[in-house]
């Protein structure tokens, strides 16, 4: 289906790219610096997957994400500063600093939350379609996960189950190629995740995950189908994070070249090629994007800074409704 | 005597058991190349190869159950579960399936099975990378369940551990990975059902284990300093509870405090606290005591966490609470 995002949109989408980035990229020097403790598995190189796809969701649509969750997080419009509090730990983070990088959400505007269970929302996300479904909401589900996830059992219980009931739910793989130091060659039978939709009767796709537009028409035929009532499809988008899997990750299970390779696929760098080309973006205009975003990021860090602690007499507060 | 950590002497003795019997294997996610997310299998996989360390997919249901079919076919399945929250996927076949072999279907089965779980707070890991739960295995007839607080422990209860006929969870606490002691060469062999003693004391009894064994030692040395003498014992394995061991300390000291990083109720020192009372009420001087993390998730925020596990100073200062009270 041949489909164009408006000049406004691509605009968007590229501003939206570049604050994940800056935003990784300072949460991965604060680490360093010590400023944050812990740990946090950032998206560097992922960008494309996380804002093509969220784009293509409606203000009612939901979205459950991963332990790599911060891009998914700004693309649907967290606020970076009550985002970066949560990964101080301080009070006005997400959850109040008690999740941490991997356990925040904002059900207001339909996101439904990092895990830090591998596949941990795999069912979660299934669940919610079949909610809408019964409640008659036109509501779809976008499900994102990691080609690692794809391996756990619970991966194959929903895909079942959501082509058996027809769920209007779009699992949306981010293949980065491993799962921490695992090699999708050494831990996926088949060699492909889209296929497995086959034995399930389902859609599958795949597509170039740095390539925001491909991302974004993929979501949005399987989003269109979802809402029409033809069930889940299954997308999986090739990516690559340039970082390590997690903080302290040495990345001893890839070679070098590898990301020099995917550095020239930069999801960024591409769009901002497109943008030129198309006249979308005029020549010097990225350079004051930039500063916007770095001044935004840092916005964000001060937010944090100046944030006091959760309190200690709320420590035992709020373990039930 | 060398000086090592428990992260070293763990590699150490699963390099040990590899080599001295050829059924053992190790399975687990990121054991490879990266040499398991703590560093614990590092330099195995060039050791001893692609057959005995074996790199899985992310599925622990599948990996944990195929462990138990090995064990069941004769081998010495040793799995490591990256944080022992993940554990939650492998529930059905340690607890349906390991668990029950051997009462169930008698001599025919037996399943020496070793789960190393990657256990315990304090690090700002979050509430799904931060738990034990070795209450609910300690719940579970048939399993064994071993927390280590000395280094050599982490290499005799390892060794115990894979030697073991039984299923056995073994609790390693990713605080001690980097702790260093010295460790004598020649060692006594260690029973896997036996208690410690850290250190005599006649005034109370502090019962702790893994990482709180450690911050227990540190608030008897506290103590010392305020005259106050507590008999410091690593339960180290918590099921079955070395009883004998226990009592004999409560027994003789009149007062005791149990500490556990776990949430309260239902935990490991309830159950011990009931055995204690049942066994020693007619010696205790005081009330038992137990110190534990109110019943929360553990929350990411550091000085939240801090408030959420016991530590030295809240472990000191409770010990002077119990001997400022009388029965
Ligand atoms: C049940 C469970 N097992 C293992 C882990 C540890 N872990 C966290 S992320 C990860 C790799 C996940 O790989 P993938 O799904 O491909 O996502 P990616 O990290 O590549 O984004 C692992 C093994 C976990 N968090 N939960
Ligand atoms: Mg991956």
């Amino acid at each position: 289906m041949s489909q164009s995002i408006s000049a406004k949109k691509l605009r968007a989408a590229y501003q939206r790219m570049l604050l994940i980035r800056e935003f990784e990229l300072r949460v991965e020097r604060l680490f360093l610096a010590g400023k944050i403790t812990g740990t946090a598995h950032l998206c560097i190189g992922q960008e494309a997957t996380a804002v093509g796809a969220v784009m293509a969701l409606r203000k009612s649509d939901a979205l459950t994400s991963t332990h790599r969750g911060h891009g998914h997080f700004l693309a649907r419009g967290g606020n970076p500063d009550r985002i970066m509090a949560e990964l101080y730990g301080k009070r006005s983070g997400y959850s109040g600093g008690r999740g941490g990088s991997q356990f925040m959400a904002d059900y207001r505007i339909g996101y439904l939350g990092a895990n830090g269970i591998t596949g941990g929302s795999l069912s979660v996300a299934t669940g919610v379609a079949l909610a809408a479904r019964l409640q008659n909401r036109s509501r779809v589900t976008l499900c994102f996960f990691g080609d690692g996830a794809s391996n756990q059992g619970v991966f194959h219980e929903c895909l079942n189950m959501a082509a058996l009931w027809k769920l209007p739910v779009v699992f949306l793989c981010e293949n980065n190629g491993y799962a921490m130091s695992m090699p999708v060659a050494r831990s996926i039978a088949g060699g492909s995740i889209a296929r497995r939709a086959q034995a399930y009767g389902i859609a599958g796709e795949e597509t170039d995950g740095n390539d925001l537009e491909a991302v974004w028409r993929a979501v949005t035929n399987a989003r269109r189908r979802a809402a029409k009532g033809d069930g889940p499809t299954l997308i999986e988008c090739h990516t690559y994070r340039y970082c390590g899997h997690s903080r302290g990750d040495p990345c001893v299970y890839r070679a070098p070249q590898e990301k020099v390779a995917w550095r020239k696929r930069d999801p960024i760098q591409r769009m901002r090629r497109i943008l030129l080309t198309r006249g979308v973006l005029i020549s010097g205009e990225h350079q004051r994007l930039m500063q916007e975003t770095r001044r935004r990021v840092q916005q964000a860090v001060a937010h944090a800074e100046a944030d006091a602690w959760p309190k200690a007499s709320s420590l035992t507060k709020g373990v039930f409704a | 005597m060398k000086t090592i950590t428990a992260a070293a002497i763990l590699r150490e003795t699963l390099a040990a058991e590899l080599t001295a019997d050829p059924t053992v294997m190790l399975m687990g996610e990121d054991i490879g190349v990266y040499g398991g997310a703590f560093g614990i299998t590092r330099g195995l996989l060039d050791r001893f190869g692609p057959q005995r360390v074996i790199e899985t997919p992310i599925s622990e249901n599948g990996v944990v159950g195929m462990a138990i079919g090995a064990a069941i076919s004769g081998c010495r399945p040793i799995v490591e579960i990256m944080f022992a929250d993940f554990v939650t996927l492998a529930m059905d076949p340690l607890v349906n399936q390991a668990a029950k072999l051997r009462y169930i279907l008698g001599r025919q089965a037996s399943c020496p099975l070793v789960v190393r779980l990657v256990a315990g707070g304090g690090r700002g890991y979050g509430p799904t990378h931060s738990q034990g739960f070795a209450a609910w295995f300690v719940h579970t007839p048939g399993l064994k369940v071993v927390a280590p607080s000395s280094i050599a422990d982490h290499a005799d209860l390892l060794h115990a551990a894979v030697q073991d006929p039984n299923p056995v969870v073994f609790l390693e606490h990713k605080r001690l990975y980097g702790w260093r002691e010295p460790v004598p060469a020649d060692r006594p062999v260690v029973g896997l059902e036996t208690a410690r003693t850290v250190n005599r004391g006649h005034d109370l009894t502090i019962l702790a284990w893994s990482w709180m064994a450690v911050e227990a030692a540190i608030a008897a040395e506290r103590l010392a300093a305020d005259g106050i003498t507590a008999e410091v014992i690593d339960v180290r394995c918590l099921q079955p509870l070395d009883m004998a061991t226990i009592n004999e300390s409560v027994q003789q000291t009149g007062r005791v405090l149990i500490v556990d990083e776990a949430p309260r109720s239902a935990g490991i020192a309830a159950e011990i606290g009931c055995r204690v009372f049942e066994a020693s009420h007619e010696y205790l001087e005081a009330p038992i005591r137990r110190l534990t993390a109110p019943d929360i998730p553990v929350p990411a925020s550091p000085p939240m966490e801090q408030l959420t596990l016991p530590d030295a100073t809240t472990i000191a200062h409770a010990a002077m609470g119990l001997m400022e009270t009388l029965q």
